[in-house]
């Protein structure tokens, strides 16, 4: 028994399954997050039937979409039709072969980690792309050609601000990254005199635009495209396309933070009487407030079932927020409670930009592209290189 | 077959067969996925070398970014078309023998690989990572052939520019 714990392939192995087994729920309450978020901004109420307050809304939606029925157009390619969003969803889940949850649970520690994502990223498109063109719809199509020239124009500006956070790394190593950042005693946002703040912004604004978020969603752009790339797709092809996208977001996030955010380090990590506020008070805080504020949200619930459902999460996040108050539980997972803190609120941020921006329109999308982001970039790039070298 | 051997033959095969796809396929985004598929064999291949850093890059800019610009092309062509088109042009007979000539001189080049290559390579492992070394001998060692290519790049994208920009005028 021992040794199957200690062969090189178990962590990477069970971190995979659980990764495969657990993202899909995830997704799904990432995209009940973004409803309900988005809801209250536009002073409505979101999804309130499924469960108490809608929280049982994911589960209903992936039932829905699974017994759906299955579409393939008469006059499609088939074998395309069929593979693109196979293809999406798998560069989706590459990506989080490389991603450190901490300093010891990753799947993989390869010494080109980030170029590995910009692969599968930038892989990930195609499947955009071959599914919009094998549709065989005119919609599509369009959807399809807006994506493969916004990938074009944005990766560049994504990677010369990637290599602004690599100069100041010194290495490509995920892991790495981050751990230089602890020496540093400094967020990369905030490195050379606040110059890497150029550069992070330049990653928000390329990023958002690489897995065509809202501002930047016109290969779907429901107002003039249908649905864009994936009109013809529905039921579990289409969720898999969403799965994909919802993917790409906690990639691209976990991305901006490693690089950016200091990964899995608190902040202030340097500074040691801040660890008991920051290592407990943060989320003890976090989940025991969270089942504070529910408790008056039971008695306004009529059905007693919804009650019942409502008073288990609130009992599940109070037995988080004790889990937090162990001092051994802590040690061992708050790095990891730190992580998929700065992730939630990179896509926290995500669904803030879907709230409040207009899409672009097309010729805007390449002016700002081409002519601010790649020479900001650039010269951001230049700006860094120069000083960072000086500081040396 | 020890897994690396039984990689490089996979690779190669997804290398070898990509390629004849490309060539033989009637539709162009067939053709094309075919390209990528043989790209990604030799990426693989790469990989089994240990150069990382190659197979990152040639995914990246290969698969991700030309082939991506491929298709974008490809999509605008009217491909029922095209696709009945005659494929090939009347050189068959002379590529024949300039195929058959080139494979008769690999295969020669083989058959005197005992001679010329040493029977085992030994590997040095690298000190520091790949991309480091890379780093390292394109701005030490080749540091002017390095230059002289990014020259040509550039003239390649002001070219690119004049030329596009003419026609709008």
């Amino acid at each position: 028994m021992d040794s199957l714990f200690a062969h090189p392939l178990f962590m990477p192995l069970v971190l995979t399954a659980i990764i495969i087994l657990l993202f899909p729920l995830v997704a799904g309450y990432i995209v009940l997050v973004e409803r309900k978020v988005l809801a209250d901004m536009q002073v409505r109420l979101g999804p309130m039937r499924v469960g108490p307050y809608g929280l049982l809304q994911p589960i209903a939606d992936a039932l829905k979409l699974l017994i759906k029925e299955d579409i393939i157009p008469t006059n499609s390619d088939k074998v395309i039709f069929w593979g693109a969003p196979v293809l999406s969803c798998f560069c989706a889940f590459s990506g989080f072969t490389v991603i450190p949850f901490n300093s010891w649970i990753h799947i993989a520690d390869v010494n080109v980690g980030l170029l590995v994502i910009s692969a599968t990223s930038a892989v990930g498109i195609l499947g955009i792309i071959l599914g919009g063109w094998a549709s065989n719809s005119h919609y599509s199509l369009l959807g399809a050609l807006r994506s493969a020239a916004q990938l074009v124009s944005y990766e560049v500006a994504l990677s010369l601000s990637l290599v602004c956070g690599v100069m100041a790394a010194g290495t490509l190593q995920m892991p790495l990254i981050v751990k230089a950042q602890e020496q540093q005693h400094i967020w990369f946002a905030f490195e050379n005199y606040g110059l890497m703040w150029i550069a992070f912004m330049i990653y928000l604004i390329a990023a958002t635009a690489e897995i065509n978020r809202t501002p930047f969603d016109l290969p779907e752009a429901e107002s003039e495209l249908v649905a864009g790339f994936h009109t013809e797709y529905s039921g579990f092809r289409w969720a898999l396309y969403m799965l994909a996208e919802y993917g790409n977001i906690f990639v691209v996030a976990s991305v901006g933070v490693v690089l950016f955010w200091g990964g899995w380090l608190r902040p202030f990590p340097n500074v040691s009487w801040l660890e008991l506020p920051m290592n407990y008070g943060v989320p003890i805080a976090l989940f025991g407030g969270s089942a504070w504020g529910s408790i008056r949200l039971v008695a306004r619930l009529k059905d007693r079932i919804q009650q019942i459902v409502l008073m288990a999460v609130i009992a599940g996040m109070a037995f988080v927020a004790l889990l937090f108050a162990w001092p051994a539980f802590n040690h061992a997972s708050v790095s990891v409670f730190w992580f998929l803190f700065k992730v939630s609120m990179w896509v926290y941020l995500m669904v803030w930009f879907r709230g409040t921006f207009p899409r672009f329109r097309y010729d805007q999308l390449m002016n700002v592209g081409w002519k601010v982001l790649i020479p900001g970039g650039m010269l951001c790039v230049l700006a860094n290189a120069i000083v960072g070298m000086a500081r040396q | 077959m020890s897994g690396d051997t039984f990689f490089f033959y996979a690779f190669s095969a997804l290398a070898l067969l990509g390629g004849l796809g490309t060539v033989l396929l009637r539709n162009a985004v067939h053709c094309a996925l075919a390209l990528m598929t043989s790209l990604l064999g030799v990426a693989g291949l790469y990989l089994l070398q240990g150069a990382e850093f190659l197979f990152a890059v040639q995914i990246v800019l290969y698969i991700g970014g030309i082939m991506v610009l491929f298709l974008f092309v490809i999509m605008l062509v009217n491909l029922d078309q095209a696709s009945k088109l005659q494929q090939f042009g009347r050189q068959t007979p002379i590529a024949l023998v300039v195929a058959l000539a080139a494979v008769a001189a690999i295969f020669s080049m083989l058959s005197k690989s005992a001679v010329l290559l040493p029977a085992s390579v030994s590997l040095t492992p690298l000190t520091g990572g790949n991309t480091e070394t890379v780093a390292n001998v394109l701005f030490t060692d080749y540091l002017l052939p390095f230059e002289l290519v990014s020259i040509l790049l550039l003239v390649a994208v002001v070219g690119s520019v004049m030329m596009a920009g003419k026609r709008t005028e």
